[in-house]
């Protein structure tokens, strides 16, 4: 495999990733969120795996391993179970409608496109380009916090934030070292662990996961 | 012995008006004469003003004269070059067509009320538009302006017994006003920067040979944008187009929508590109933006509207848009020096200045035959018209295919050069605006593809269907056709929508000396190359179009299948309409204005202020069937809450605070003018 | 001398518009049938349509106006006429500088606009509301398409659809994001614009979910058959148009002219229509497995469907800034 080749399928790859950032942002559905999700961290191990293969530093195949096993497999799963469990399957409330969410979020891709031009100038790295997607990812992430209303999907726009950082990394500078990079994904995995054990609180003290229920927190005056 | 030029045309067809004017008082006595005696003589006067326009453009060298009357230190400088001579030829062959129609629509005035008022008014409205492109100092360029927008005041209030009409009209009175003062100052700023004594800098030749700084290019540049774009009815300053086209006889809004926005175009390109000549890309920029978000808001207000010369203002303030489109990309390809693809945006725009003129003189004149006929400008109170009014129907249709930008007519060749231009916005050598820019173009599409929603519930609403109206039907088939010179008036843009779109090489050969003139591009060398059937700008391998051949083909082949199916018999059997085993079907069963556009209002609702009522009246046997059902629905332009009302209700305000000033006593106001004498006196010194 | 053979192409590939239009949708009912657990109707049931209902009688309402009449021929006309611009068959058809792929958009828009009109012409609730939903299904998806386009066009320089292709046989392949957003752009907008299903059913004449069969439910006999033919062309050609943008080896790309020669050519050809019907097969699977697995939607859900398009093809197009 020719290092041009590698170079368009890592942006294929890339564009994937943002189209499934685009997804979970509309997606409706709690389960079809989750696929989405999966499929994120599937493209995201694949980019790994030909940035390693590119960049010649083997350890950004533990990466990619790393990524397929916890965001492919385990988180989704913990997920699925918990959604299963606790009854929310249904569709999912959005606070802001969909076209305006659309909109912003290619506002956000040109934004991110436009923070990250002088870094693609000075760079040399093959998969410089795919910056701004990954900048992109993470906004759009935010994006999805910030316009849903229920906790599943919340959790969902922070893993997906989550990707974003971690596509900026090995598309900036070829990956971050492996220990941070171990030390990150068991964040993540206790994250969602106590994310698991927080939506069974949450639930049994309001008896709804939907997070404008939290305003009810606010002292009266 | 003076030689013919284009120049001694165009005072001729000045001085015709004036013997126009001269006339009137002799025939008021007489109406019926006095029309057919005055519109004719302004057919005459615009038909020479065009040959001159025509005629200056291909020659292509500016000639200009000084008058000795005028200021004591600044005559009245006049020049006619290809710039003017193009709106002159665009202004002059509306206004021929419109003058003709006038003849028999304003016979419907007769005996009604006196005509004299329209004519003398009409006459200096056109006399004001041509001086407006002739002048060439800012003296006399502002009492032309004056002229144009004072005449068109008393033309909107000529049925001034109606309280929205008089409303409407000052209203109009109000922001043109505010908008020449902004032409005012900034033509100040322009002279100023001159650097010249006295009232020589007030020259557009001064300002020509001036290099302006960045700074006071900028000052003059907004103000004067600001000052054009109220007259051209750019969003938000298009309030007053909407009430003032539909108030004033449908001839002149013909005029006003088709020829007097252009007026504010050409004041646009004129002081941006002939007289400032600094390019900011930022300033591209900004009236694109603008360009785009009054073509969308505009037409998507259009859609929402029942009244057909409102849609049809409306629609003005979407194309207005368009063309403010075209000039943006023009400066932002000048910024970055690219002459070529500048003069293809001009060319677009210039071409979609005398295609919008065309369509929309010949909608309007349509919509005063509705009125002239109907004596309604609701569409939901008309319907089936096409049976009765053959001839307008018709050519209500070409304008509707026309505005639609529907190949092979003249409005789709516009817009797809300024698909055009934007499809080359990738050569700016700016990532971030080649990211940008071809959103502009999605948005163009947006525009394009509702433009045709809104004249499909135009035309279908008003002309096809069953007749909607509370009373009933006119009498026999044909039977409300207007009379020949209304018709005549509506076939000879109709025509020249044909022409337009079918000989755009031909068109854009004869007007590329203007945006050569003007930055220095030509694209007619490319735009022809490939023969005068094919329109190529920039490329034949980059695109390509024949409206000539598009239309050559559907004839053909319509005719073919025609013959072809006909050669057998099968016969056509006039039936009643199936009723689905129902009741009789009544035309209230039919869509209206309002449920046509309500999947649209649905998408783009939050852009209005829209507020609907439905009532159920109690029922009597069951509340599902209700006896009657009130359906009401209110909709508002946004920008008059966001900025109108607040400007007006601190207006009032101010004047309130103001208000006690006035004592009443002739001692105060004594007090008052000696404290300002003696502060002026201080100042002074 | 004006050369015979780009005319023969130009008319045989009319001819192909022509017949094979009506095959490919046979093809697809087939299909259809066949993943639904049918019987099929055969390959050749839309012929036998087709050549019935011009053998039948015309009627018509009594209030119906010469543009009722004179729309069939129009939209027939004008279909057929954008089937001999895109390049089917060869590149270099006589026809393919007439309109460039902007233009075959408008002249799609031509057929709308008519049938639109046609549809209130009888004064009829349907036919209003067939050409209301229409026009709003028409002016969200036009915006869309020419968004698809101009990212293939920024791509291949050119908004001619027989350079565009050109550029795409010649060029170095390069695996191209841009490209795919505009493609699955370009499916979802071609489901809208030919309607079917997820946005409109071509097969009911339920009255809430139809739309364009609203409109032309007053049509019958030789006027009904020409609507019917050029919709079935409208959807071969959208299909073609997708080979053509998106897949276009396969077409020949002998300039054709004498100096070829009759026999090269001729072979090219032949191996072009080879080639087009092994793709229009592929396709009409693809077709098949998208309107079996969805679900008709709510009306006021296309509006979101076809915003996904432009989100699609404005990716595309950033996509082509961004990553190549």
């Amino acid at each position: 495999m020719s290092i041009n080749l590698a170079a368009q399928i890592n942006s294929i790859m890339a564009a994937l990733i943002l189209l499934t950032a685009f997804g979970l942002l509309v997606q409706r559905r709690m389960y079809g969120l989750l696929h989405l999700f999966a499929w994120q961290g599937l493209f995201l191990s694949v980019s790994t795996a030909i940035v390693g293969y590119v960049s010649g530093a083997h350890h950004l195949y533990i990466s990619s391993i790393l990524t397929l096993a916890l965001k492919v497999v385990l988180i989704p799963y913990i997920l699925h179970f918990l959604i299963r469990q606790l009854h929310i399957h249904k569709e999912v409330e959005q606070l802001v409608n969909v076209p305006t969410t659309m909109l912003i979020g290619i506002a956000l891709v040109i934004f991110s496109y436009y923070l990250t031009a002088p870094i693609r100038e000075l760079s040399t790295l093959v998969t410089r380009s795919t910056l701004a997607v990954a900048l992109a990812t993470v906004m759009l992430g935010l994006l999805m916090m910030i316009t849903r209303r229920h906790a599943v999907t919340q959790i969902i726009g922070f893993l997906a934030l989550e990707n974003g950082l971690f596509f900026a990394a090995t598309s900036a500078t070829y990956g971050m070292p492996l220990v941070v990079e171990l030390g990150v994904a068991l964040d993540i995995l206790i994250a969602a662990f106590i994310f698991g054990i927080f939506f069974f609180q949450i639930r049994t003290t309001f008896d709804s996961l939907d997070v404008e229920q939290m305003t009810k927190l606010k002292e009266e005056d | 012995m003076m030689t013919l030029s284009p120049f001694v045309l165009v005072s001729l067809s000045i001085l015709i008006i004036a013997f126009t004017l001269i006339l009137v008082p002799l025939f008021a006595r007489h109406q019926k004469i006095l029309i057919y005696v005055s519109f004719p003589l302004m057919a005459i006067s615009s038909a020479i003003a065009v040959i001159a326009g025509i005629w200056s453009v291909a020659v292509g060298i500016p000639e200009s004269t000084i008058l000795s009357i005028g200021l004591p230190d600044l005559p009245f400088h006049l020049r006619l070059d290809p710039l003017s001579g193009f709106f002159l030829t665009v202004i002059g062959l509306l206004s021929f067509f419109v003058s003709i129609y006038s003849t028999g629509y304003c016979k419907g005035y007769a005996g009604k009320r006196s005509v004299t008022h329209l004519v003398i008014f009409y006459s200096l409205f056109i006399a004001g538009m041509f001086l407006v492109v002739l002048s060439d100092d800012a003296f006399f360029f502002l009492i032309s302006w004056e002229l144009m927008a004072i005449a068109s005041y008393f033309l909107v209030m000529f049925e001034d017994e109606l309280i929205e009409n008089r409303r409407a009209a000052f209203l109009y009175l109000v922001v043109a006003h505010i908008g020449a003062i902004a032409i005012l100052l900034s033509f100040g700023v322009l002279a100023g920067a001159t650097g010249l004594e006295g009232f020589s800098g007030y020259t557009f030749d001064a300002m020509r040979q001036t290099e302006f700084p960045l700074k006071w290019a900028t000052v003059a540049f907004l103000l004067a944008f600001f000052g054009f774009s109220a007259k051209a009815g750019v969003i938000p300053l298009h309030v007053w187009l909407p009430e003032a086209h539909p108030a004033a006889p449908s001839n002149v809004s013909a005029l006003m929508s088709g020829v007097m926005l252009k007026t504010a175009i050409y004041g646009i390109i004129r002081v941006t590109f002939d007289l400032i000549k600094v390019f900011p890309l930022w300033w591209g920029a900004m009236v694109l933006v603008l360009g785009l978000i009054t073509a969308i808001m505009g037409i998507l207000y259009a859609i929402m509207q029942n009244d057909i010369k409102r849609m049809l203002a409306y629609s003005s303030v979407e194309n207005i848009g368009v063309i403010l489109i075209g000039i943006g990309l023009a400066i932002i390809f000048t910024s970055f020096h690219i002459p070529v693809l500048a003069a293809l945006s001009l060319t677009a725009v210039f071409y979609h200045s005398i295609n919008h003129a065309m369509f929309k003189g010949l909608l309007f004149m349509g919509a005063g035959a509705l009125l002239h006929a109907t004596h309604k400008k609701n569409m939901d109170e008309m319907g089936g018209l096409i049976h009765y009014m053959p001839w307008t129907s018709t050519l209500f249709l070409i304008g509707s295919i026309s505005i639609s930008a529907l190949p092979p007519f003249n409005g789709f060749i516009s817009e797809w050069l300024i698909f055009q231009a934007f499809l080359l916005s990738p050569s700016l050598n700016s990532p971030l605006l080649n990211l940008l820019i071809p959103m502009g173009a999605a948005l163009l599409a947006l525009t394009a593809a509702l433009v045709a929603a809104c004249f499909v519930k135009g035309f279908g609403i008003a002309f096809l269907g069953h007749w909607r109206g509370l009373h009933n039907p006119p009498l026999h088939r044909g039977g409300l056709e207007v009379n020949w010179p209304m018709r005549i008036g509506m076939l000879l843009p109709a025509l020249m929508c044909l022409i337009l779109g079918i000989l755009p090489t031909m068109v854009i050969e004869w007007m590329d000396k203007i945006s050569d003139e003007l930055v220095g591009g030509k694209i007619a060398t490319t735009a022809g190359a490939f023969g005068w059937l094919w329109l190529t700008p920039v490329a034949h391998e980059r695109a390509s179009y024949s409206g000539a051949i598009v239309l050559l083909w559907i004839i053909v082949v319509v005719m073919l299948v025609y013959i072809l199916l006909h050669s057998r018999k099968t016969a056509i059997h006039r039936v009643p309409l199936w009723d689905c085993g129902f009741e009789k079907i009544t035309p209230r069963m039919q869509y209206n204005a309002n449920s046509f556009s309500m999947p649209i209002r649905r998408i783009f609702g939050f852009l209005f202020n829209i507020r609907e009522q439905v009532r159920l009246s109690n029922a009597t046997l069951h509340p599902s069937f209700p006896n009657r059902l009130y359906y009401r629905l209110r909709i508002r332009d946004r920008f008059w809450g966001w900025i109108y009302k607040p400007i007006s209700e601190s207006s009032y305000w101010i004047s309130r605070k103001f208000g006690r000033l006035q004592q009443g006593y002739i001692h105060v106001y004594l007090i008052y003018s000696f404290i300002t004498i003696i502060i002026l006196l201080v100042f002074a010194r | 001398m004006i050369e015979l053979y780009p005319f023969l192409i130009e008319a045989i590939q009319i001819l192909i518009v022509l017949l094979f239009a009506p095959l490919f949708v046979g093809w697809i009912r087939m299909l259809k049938c066949w993943f639904q657990g049918r019987t099929s109707a055969g390959l050749f049931q839309p012929y036998r349509d087709i050549v019935k209902l011009f053998h039948k009688d015309v009627i018509l309402a009594e209030n119906a106006s010469w543009l009722f009449r004179f729309t069939p021929y129009l939209v027939f006309g004008v279909t057929v006429l954008a089937g001999g611009i895109i390049p089917i068959l060869s590149l270099s058809l006589p026809f393919a500088t007439v309109a460039d792929v902007i233009a075959i958009v408008a002249l799609f828009a031509i057929v709308r606009f008519f049938t639109a009109l046609a549809g209130m012409d009888i004064g009829t609730a349907f036919g209003g509301m067939g050409s209301s939903r229409e026009m709003m299904i028409g002016s969200l998806a036009e915006p869309a398409m020419l968004m698809a386009i101009f990212t293939v066009s920024l791509i291949s320089q050119t908004t001619s659809l027989s350079n565009m292709a050109d550029m795409l046989i010649h060029k170095e392949f390069i695996l191209r994001p841009s490209m795919a957003f505009a493609l699955l752009a370009f499916v979802l907008i071609s489901l809208a614009e030919t309607g079917r299903i997820p946005v409109d059913n071509p097969a009911t004449h339920l009255e809430l979910t139809m739309i364009h069969e609203a409109m032309i439910l007053e049509y019958s006999g030789r006027h009904l058959a020409l609507i019917e033919w050029a919709g079935m062309i409208k959807l071969f050609l959208f299909t073609t148009i997708g080979i053509a943008s998106f897949f276009p080896w396969g077409i020949s790309t002998l300039p054709s002219n004498a100096a070829i020669g009759g026999l090269g050519n001729l072979i090219s050809i032949s191996a072009g229509i080879i080639f087009l019907i092994l793709k229009l097969g592929f396709l009409g699977i693809g077709l098949i497995l998208i309107e079996t697995g969805l679900a008709k939607m709510r009306i006021f859900r296309v509006p979101e469907f076809l915003g996904g398009a432009f989100l699609l093809s404005t990716l595309g197009m950033l996509s082509y800034f961004i990553l190549e």
